[in-house]
């Protein structure tokens, strides 16, 4: 058990989170209060909720797609104006958003399947045409003062304490999105058929086809999926932020798919799990929390998030070497077997 | 020619006493089949008995493939009958073939490498339920019942990907079994497989079978289609040639059916003298590969080494080709010592290696055979400029096309497009173009006709006799007995014999590859 254990990426991630998280609570004891933490989770919930769909991207694949950033630009800019013209509920903003960025997710999905083009280069197309089609008519102007209902609803928690500096706090419903939204992946990765298929296509596409997979649905599927999650991410953001900056989100495309693959999802597709993608953002979050907290010039954040993926790739690609050499290739006579 | 064994005596009974031959699982009549303009199957002839083995043996290209793809529906023939348990199929299509019983157990194995191998065997029978949630108990009693069936122990929670060969090919004929299966057609089942995983193989089958199921075989093996079947049919050109019961037929006969030809080997002779030392390998050591192999080979000597799969004879090829560098021991070519840690070293010491698999390791497919012929010495088609000379490249590949016969249309055609035979005269011209001094050959005629086998050996006859020394590996008996100076019998890691061939007969051979370490104990025991 503790062997299998530790082939685990998502071993060593959390091995690398809690080591992270002592260092910087010893530095500085606010790290480890729960209103920093649930503040941690309400911050980092876009990208949460956007690197579930990711997930599902590379587990079908392993070419990411880098379209999702500008499908939620879009969708938010979209939403943000019609709530303006047309006022509503948070209900239906969240339904047009999804709507939309479902519409985008398939047509990325279709052109995928049609075109047998790797998802990155088909999705690099599309999302120049989306953000710029977005710019064309935007102009590139930020919409400063958005429907109020968003920041209501980006003030929703659950629970209420007070802070060091006297401020309630509670977990934020934004949070609890993200959460929900690593629920229900995890639900259909583990334990639902088309789940199931996802890594099997991954694994081996033409033995998908054999046993009988449909694999066009299943890859339309995920490309709705992470279209769905882009317009839930696009919400969450307006509640977050609290006006639309029309290249504010589109830019993090990278972040997300890094720590995606830091999770243990791979190149080739078929591999990646829930809870590994999650710690990669929670890496991703604690690193740039501990520079604050420690007083360090955020402009190292990049550096320092590149140095961990370099890192943890070294690591993995250790293990494996190490592995192949201890391969038993001939059971040679007269030899010790260790 | 080539000895029985591995089969107990009373599997040969019951193999003997199945066939009734009222109960035709499968009749087909005059299938053909034209791709473009070629015909793959011109009007073949071929049935199944109820639990029968039936071993389809054939050359490539003779329209093997096309068969199986045509009984599992996924190609359509066009023209012909197919009768299946008495009903007609005008057509047969994937689903009906299915439904009926059939079930392919492909070279690949069609296998999904990131998922356990519980899930693997359930997957058709999950996919076809159509359920929307997954039931992990269910996934592994289906599982569990399947390798029960086969008796077969796996750990059903390991990834496929982690396990050997062999008992990957058990995880996709215990998926096949998950359904009701009436024919099992198991494509090149043994060409990655050890003596005893085949061994294990055959005990599965011989198990099917007694259970009622028909088992379709299909391989270029002669030895195992020996041991295996109870019928065999030949395929050549796209006609059946025959089918004949095992007892009417032997080694020779398949060849020469098989062929159209009869096969002749002449023995190699080699130089009178090898004259000096041209490598000399002393105590070379691989933790998990090898131990202690020590040998030298003499300019223009033909080296056969030979052993079971799984012996270390590749692993040690790897290792004096530095692709898997050895941890111990020394290697003078020369005269001159020299360290191979990687395959830059191996080919400045004038070592060349033709890999065993060339599709993967000796060949870019979908590149033209002008580019497959030059990478090694494309530094010496430089003109004045450092550029390529593009005139000095196009004589040097015209050059080699013609003195191997390559069979090719034009220099600029895709070598995946080439057959088995002239593909591996591809690899064979790239290092002969780099003149090389030593020259590792890995089972150079696996899956070539007997045309282009009998060219491969003229041209490696022809090099060794220019001064190059050559070691072929191979586990051919036949084609290392035929033309090597010596031969090397690898086993277990370890060297064990060292055979002048002029001794020897290929019988000989074979049975001393074919023992166990503890056999070959007892005998030099008693000797004593």
């Amino acid at each position: 058990m503790m062997k299998k254990l530790t082939k685990q990426t998502e071993f060593y991630l959390a091995l690398l989170i809690i080591a992270l998280s002592i260092f910087i609570t010893l530095n500085n004891p606010r790290f480890l209060t729960t209103e920093n933490i649930f503040g941690l989770l309400r911050s980092f919930s876009v990208m949460g909720i956007m690197s579930v769909g990711v997930l599902f991207v590379l587990i079908l694949g392993g070419s990411p797609d880098v379209s999702f950033t500008a499908i939620a630009q879009v969708v938010q800019y979209i939403v943000v104006i019609l709530t303006l013209n047309y006022g509503g509920n948070i209900f239906l903003a969240f339904l047009v958003a999804c709507a939309l960025g479902v519409l985008m997710g398939l047509l990325n999905g279709f052109l995928v399947h049609k075109f047998k083009v790797p998802t990155i280069i088909i999705t690099i197309a599309t999302s120049n045409i989306y953000f710029g089609l977005l710019y064309v008519f935007s102009k590139g102007e930020v919409i400063f003062v958005i429907h109020p209902m968003f920041r209501e609803f980006g003030q929703l928690a659950i629970g209420s304490w007070v802070g060091q500096h006297g401020t309630p706090y509670g977990l934020s419903l934004l949070a609890i999105i993200w959460l929900l939204t690593l629920v229900a992946g995890w639900f259909i990765l583990r334990r639902t058929q088309i789940g199931r298929n996802i890594y099997a296509i991954g694994g081996n596409e033409i033995a998908a086809e054999r046993v009988g997979i449909n694999v066009f649905k299943t890859r339309m599927f995920v490309f709705g999926v992470i279209g769905f999650l882009s317009g839930v991410a696009a919400i969450v953001h307006a509640a977050i932020v609290q006006s639309a900056i029309p290249n504010i989100i589109v830019g993090q495309e990278m972040n997300v798919i890094a720590a995606v693959f830091l999770g243990g999802a791979g190149v080739f597709g078929g591999k990646g799990t829930i809870i590994g993608t999650f710690l990669g953002i929670l890496l991703l979050a604690i690193v740039s929390n501990g520079l604050t907290l420690l007083g360090i010039s955020t402009y190292w954040y990049n550096v320092l998030i590149g140095a961990v993926i370099v890192v943890s790739i070294t690591i993995s690609a250790i293990q494996q070497i190490r592995q192949e050499k201890t391969r038993v290739r001939v059971q040679v006579e007269g030899e010790v077997t260790a | 020619m080539v000895p029985h064994f591995g089969v107990e005596p009373q599997q040969i009974q019951i193999r003997t006493g199945c066939c009734d031959s009222m109960s035709k699982f499968l009749q087909m009549v005059n299938i053909q089949k034209n791709y473009g303009g070629v015909k793959a199957l011109k009007g073949v002839d071929f049935s199944i008995d109820q639990a029968e083995i039936h071993c389809l043996i054939g050359e490539n290209g003779s329209g093997k493939s096309t068969l199986i793809k045509i009984i599992s529906g996924d190609v359509q023939p066009d023209g012909g009958e197919i009768q299946i348990e008495g009903r007609h199929y005008p057509r047969l299509r994937q689903i009906d073939s299915l439904n009926l019983g059939i079930r392919v157990i492909y070279q690949d194995f069609a296998l999904f490498p990131n998922l356990t191998v519980a899930e693997n065997i359930a997957y058709s029978q999950l996919v076809e339920k159509g359920d929307r949630l997954v039931n992990w108990q269910e996934i592994h009693e289906i599982a569990k019942a399947a390798t029960e069936k086969i008796q077969i122990n796996l750990d059903l929670h390991e990834l496929v990907g982690n396990l050997s060969v062999a008992n990957q090919q058990m995880v996709a004929i215990c998926r096949a079994l998950t359904k009701d299966v009436r024919l099992l057609i198991l494509d090149e089942p043994t060409s990655a497989l050890s003596k005893v995983e085949i061994d294990q193989q055959f005990k599965v089958v011989f198990d099917l079978q007694s259970k009622g199921i028909s088992i379709m075989f299909v391989s270029h093996k002669l030895n195992e289609v020996l041991q295996i079947a109870h019928k065999v049919s030949i395929l050549r050109d796209g006609e059946m040639i025959a089918t004949l019961p095992r007892e009417e037929v032997d080694n020779d006969k398949l060849i020469q059916l098989m062929s159209g030809r009869k096969i002749t080997y002449t023995r190699y002779k080699g130089p009178e003298t090898t004259n000096g030392k041209l490598l000399e390998v002393k105590g070379l050591t691989k933790k998990n590969n090898f131990a202690d192999v020590s040998f030298s080979l003499g300019r223009g000597e033909i080296l056969g080494i030979t052993g079971l799969l799984g012996s270390g004879r590749t692993e040690l090829a790897l290792a004096l080709y530095g692709i898997a560098p050895a941890d111990r021991g020394s290697v003078v070519i020369d005269g001159k010592p020299v360290t191979i840690h990687s395959v830059q070293d191996a080919v400045r010491a004038g070592i060349g290696y033709v890999p065993e698999d060339r599709l993967t390791q000796g060949l870019v497919m979908k590149k033209s055979v002008r580019e497959n012929v030059v990478p090694i010495v494309i530094d010496q088609l430089r003109n004045k400029l450092g550029l390529l000379d593009n005139g000095e490249w196009r004589q040097t590949v015209d050059h080699w096309i013609d003195e191997l016969g390559i069979k090719v249309a034009h220099r600029d055609v895709e070598v995946r497009t080439l057959s088995g035979g002239n593909q591996q005269k591809v690899v064979l011209s790239k290092w002969l173009a780099s003149k090389p001094k030593i020259l590792i050959l890995d089972n150079p005629t696996a899956g070539v006709d007997v045309a282009a086998k009998s060219s491969i050996y003229e041209v490696v006859r022809n090099m060794a006799e220019q001064g190059v020394g050559v070691i072929l590996i191979s586990d051919e008996i036949p084609e290392v007995v035929n033309n090597c100076n010596r031969i090397l019998i690898m086993r277990n890691g370890r060297l064990v014999e060292h055979l002048e061939t002029q001794d020897v007969t290929e019988e000989e051979v074979q049975n001393l590859v074919e023992m166990t370490g503890t056999q070959q104990q007892q005998i030099s025991g008693e000797l004593r």
